[in-house]
């Protein structure tokens, strides 16, 4: 029997609540499915096995301890901690906001050092976990094919996530501090955003100087890089080092991390009561005031809609981020356009594929927070517009964001390669509509804030959605080279599109 | 009711069902200028009543016709003259009350001017002129329903339909809301309302129907409720749960 109150109590509390919360993001809620979801995740675990044994099959064997080695495990630990640490500032400031049970606990007996204490470490549990289901299959193929040294590659993904929380706790902390709770918020989440993708983004940067295309692992292959990378000998090698299995860099590496993990905990767990508490002042601050008086306009039903939703969207620093995050990676093929300016044309059939399906990705988004998260549906609902009006309303401004956004892309390609543009125009239209009608077909209505568990409502539209983006993307590639064998994967997504729409609940006559 | 007062809701016969009978062959009638509640327990149907009067619900069979217009066949001909309120505020936590205001006017196509005019008056009048420029989300839960209760009346509906409109109000707003109800009424409007504070209902009603199990077991002014039930000078709540209980039983 745990007794109450103390941190194994507590930690059963959080642990429980995940587990709870778990089994919701994988079931959706449902009971039943527990079955099936588990058997998808089995297949797609072997998936991703097999994704890493033709990824890493050979060079396992070949994991020599040399610089270009040790450059490339660099490389993907750095990637792997950026999205920690996204992941990680988004947690804790989660655990700032969201108030959840934080009143209730707050205002017992219950130690608040011994409650936060937990959840830095539920934090870190949770991201570490995360990051373990995606580098297993990796690591396991690893070990497979090169031996047990790999092994280190576990506690090596383990340390990463402590460091990216106690990061992330003193990041939070001083932001707090230096800037105020309100600013805090949206300032971290921007960050948390830009933080995931950066990585990523720099990679490709250096692959489109260096090669002129956006494949990340060129970059780190590259003559360039190995000659500014430091000596052998250096100390920033030694997270590389452990995943190779030594010895030394493994107890070093994790030992720093457990000790940056105690110290954030010991240092900043009993502040987080009182910022706690100024967070949620936040909430009841009456200081967001319009610095222009609004004004009322002669406008119809559709017009009034389409002003409200781009007027949330603006307004939500929340949803801003998170549509930033899709838009960030638009940045590399943004930049690989103006380096076509300077010479060869050819990389313009390259842009197509990537702006299809950021339209795809962005249009679902988008049209999943127009008719899903539609706050007061009733008002909506008992309004003089019929349905179809309503709806047409939301497409258009679904797809008057879409337009201003991918708008510019297409006039400069256009300039130097007016063919890919015209395709790109068409695919964008075509894989934003397509996202748009799935998430009409299998809307339920939701809180706006659940933006990110969008996909738990319904995942066969989440995958319908995922599959109709990358078909788009691969028909556009396809038809900006001019070949008519562009139709096959355009008939294949029609196909599933189709079945989407047959398996839909939008058919069934209760649907409303 | 009266022969000669022409009816601004008319329900016959309708019913819903979901997992059992929650509207079980409803006839309802509110008169032009009317202030009529809707009382009854838990689970009485109440809520679906007046969500499928509003087209939030579809309905297995029935009619609803307002003022004349048929609901069901023109929906929107009908929703133009009525107006919804719920127990729970339908706003937007980042628009302004003037920006929601505007949204709501544009949803019934009032026109700028006209909008605007209403606006300040409304706002003036629910002492909401001061938060006028901020956002919902930093209104207490008294405010928004207060904005809620504007966009229903910026668009001078015929009929307001209430449901729990009370619920978590201090005394103060809903003071005001009483107020302004009684005087739409006043004015010619027709107001259906739920609740379960039955003293707002003894206060405010010109007439009373009691609901139970999806059907209407009582409707009349208090006086004939308490004639009915021979309890004389009982409280509504007395009359209330004595019919309910009757009700029950039989």
């Amino acid at each position: 029997m745990i007794r109450p109150g103390t941190t194994l109590w507590l930690a059963r509390h959080e642990a429980r609540l995940s587990w709870r919360d778990w089994i919701y993001l994988i079931t959706g809620g449902h009971s039943r499915r527990v079955f099936t979801s588990a058997l998808v995740f089995i297949v797609f675990v072997l998936f991703l096995h097999a994704l890493a044994y033709g990824m890493l099959g050979s060079s396992a064997v070949a994991g020599m301890a040399d610089k270009e080695v040790l450059l490339v495990i660099t490389g993907s630990l750095a990637m792997s901690s950026s999205l920690m640490l996204s992941q990680a500032l988004e947690s804790v400031t989660r655990g700032f906001y969201a108030r959840g049970d934080l009143d209730l606990i707050l205002a017992s007996p219950v130690s608040a050092w011994r409650l936060f204490a937990v959840r830095i470490m539920a934090m870190a549990a949770a991201v570490a976990a995360q990051s373990l289901v995606l580098a297993a299959p990796f690591v396991n193929v690893l070990v497979w094919r090169g031996g047990a040294r790999w092994l280190g590659a576990y506690a090596v993904t383990i340390a990463l996530a402590m460091d990216a929380v106690a990061v992330s706790v003193m990041l939070t902390v001083a932001l707090f501090r230096a800037i105020g709770p309100r600013r805090t918020r949206f300032v971290a989440q921007v960050l948390a955003a830009i933080i995931g993708a950066a990585f990523v983004i720099a990679a490709q940067f250096a692959a489109i100087l260096s090669f002129g295309t956006i494949s990340r692992p060129a970059a780190l292959q590259s003559a360039a890089l190995a000659q500014f990378a430091p000596d052998i000998g250096s100390i920033l090698w030694w997270p590389a080092r452990a995943v190779l299995g030594g010895p030394l860099a493994l107890i070093a590496v994790c030992g720093l991390s457990i000790i940056a993990l105690a110290g954030a905990i010991a240092t900043f767990a009993p502040r987080f009561g009182p910022l706690a508490l100024a967070a949620g002042a936040v909430a009841l601050d009456t200081g967001t005031r319009r610095r222009r008086p609004a004004r009322f306009h002669d406008s119809g039903p559709e017009q009034a809609l389409r002003r409200k939703e781009w007027v949330l969207l603006l307004r939500d620093p929340w949803l801003m981020s998170q549509t930033l995050m899709q838009l960030l990676y638009l940045l590399p093929p943004a930049f690989l356009l103006w380096r076509s300016y300077q010479g060869s044309g050819g990389a313009s059939a390259l842009l197509v594929p990537i702006l299809i399906m950021a339209a795809g990705q962005l249009g679902g988004g988008l049209a999943w927070l127009a008719v899903s998260g539609e706050d007061a549906p009733e008002l909506v609902a008992s309004a003089p517009v019929s349905r179809a009006r309503v709806l047409r309303a939301k497409i258009e401004a679904v797809l008057g964001g879409i337009a201003a956004v991918f708008g510019p892309f297409v006039v400069a390609l256009a300039l130097f390669a007016p063919f890919s543009a015209l395709v790109a125009a068409c695919g964008i239209a075509i894989a934003a509509g397509s996202a748009t009608a799935i998430q009409f077909w299998f809307r339920a209505q939701a809180r706006r804030s659940l933006f990110r568990r969008r996909q738990v409502s319904s995942r066969l539209a989440t995958f319908a959605e995922a599959l109709s983006s990358i078909g788009w993307a691969g028909t556009g590639a396809l038809a900006a080279t001019g070949t008519w064998l562009a139709v096959i994967p355009g008939i294949l997504v029609l196909a599933i599109i189709a079945g989407a729409w047959l398996i839909s609940p939008v058919r069934s006559p209760s649907f409303v | 009711m009266s022969d000669t007062q022409p009816l601004a809701l008319e329900i016959r016969g309708l019913a819903k069902r979901f997992e059992r009978p929650a509207v079980d062959g409803l006839d309802l009638g509110v008169l032009a200028g009317e202030f009529y509640t809707l009382l009854g327990p838990n689970g009485a149907g109440k809520t679906t009543t007046l969500r499928m009067v509003t087209g939030l619900l579809k309905p297995d069979r029935g009619s609803i016709a307002v003022f004349g217009i048929d609901a069901l066949a023109d929906p929107v001909a009908a929703k133009r003259i009525m107006a919804w309120v719920s127990d729970e505020p339908m706003i937007y936590d980042k628009l302004t009350p003037i920006e929601y205001l505007d949204f709501v006017a544009g949803l019934w196509t009032v026109d700028s001017a006209t909008a605007a005019a209403r606006a300040s008056d409304l706002l003036n009048w629910l002492d909401l002129a001061p938060h006028a420029q901020e956002r919902c989300e930093s209104l207490s839960k008294g405010m928004r329903q207060k904005v809620a209760l504007a966009g229903a009346l910026v668009h001078d509906p015929k009929l307001i339909i209430l449901d729990e409109p009370f619920t978590g109000l201090d005394a103060g707003a809903a003071r005001l809301i009483k107020d302004m109800l009684r005087e739409r009424v006043q004015a010619g409007c027709s107001v259906v309302m739920t609740t379960h504070i039955l003293d707002v209902a003894e206060r405010m009603a010109d007439r009373i129907g009691v609901m139970a199990e999806g059907v209407l077991i009582a409707e009349g002014t208090l006086d004939e409720l308490r004639r009915r039930e021979g309890s004389g000078h009982a409280t509504l709540e007395d009359t209330f749960l004595a019919l309910v209980a009757k009700s029950a039983v039989e």
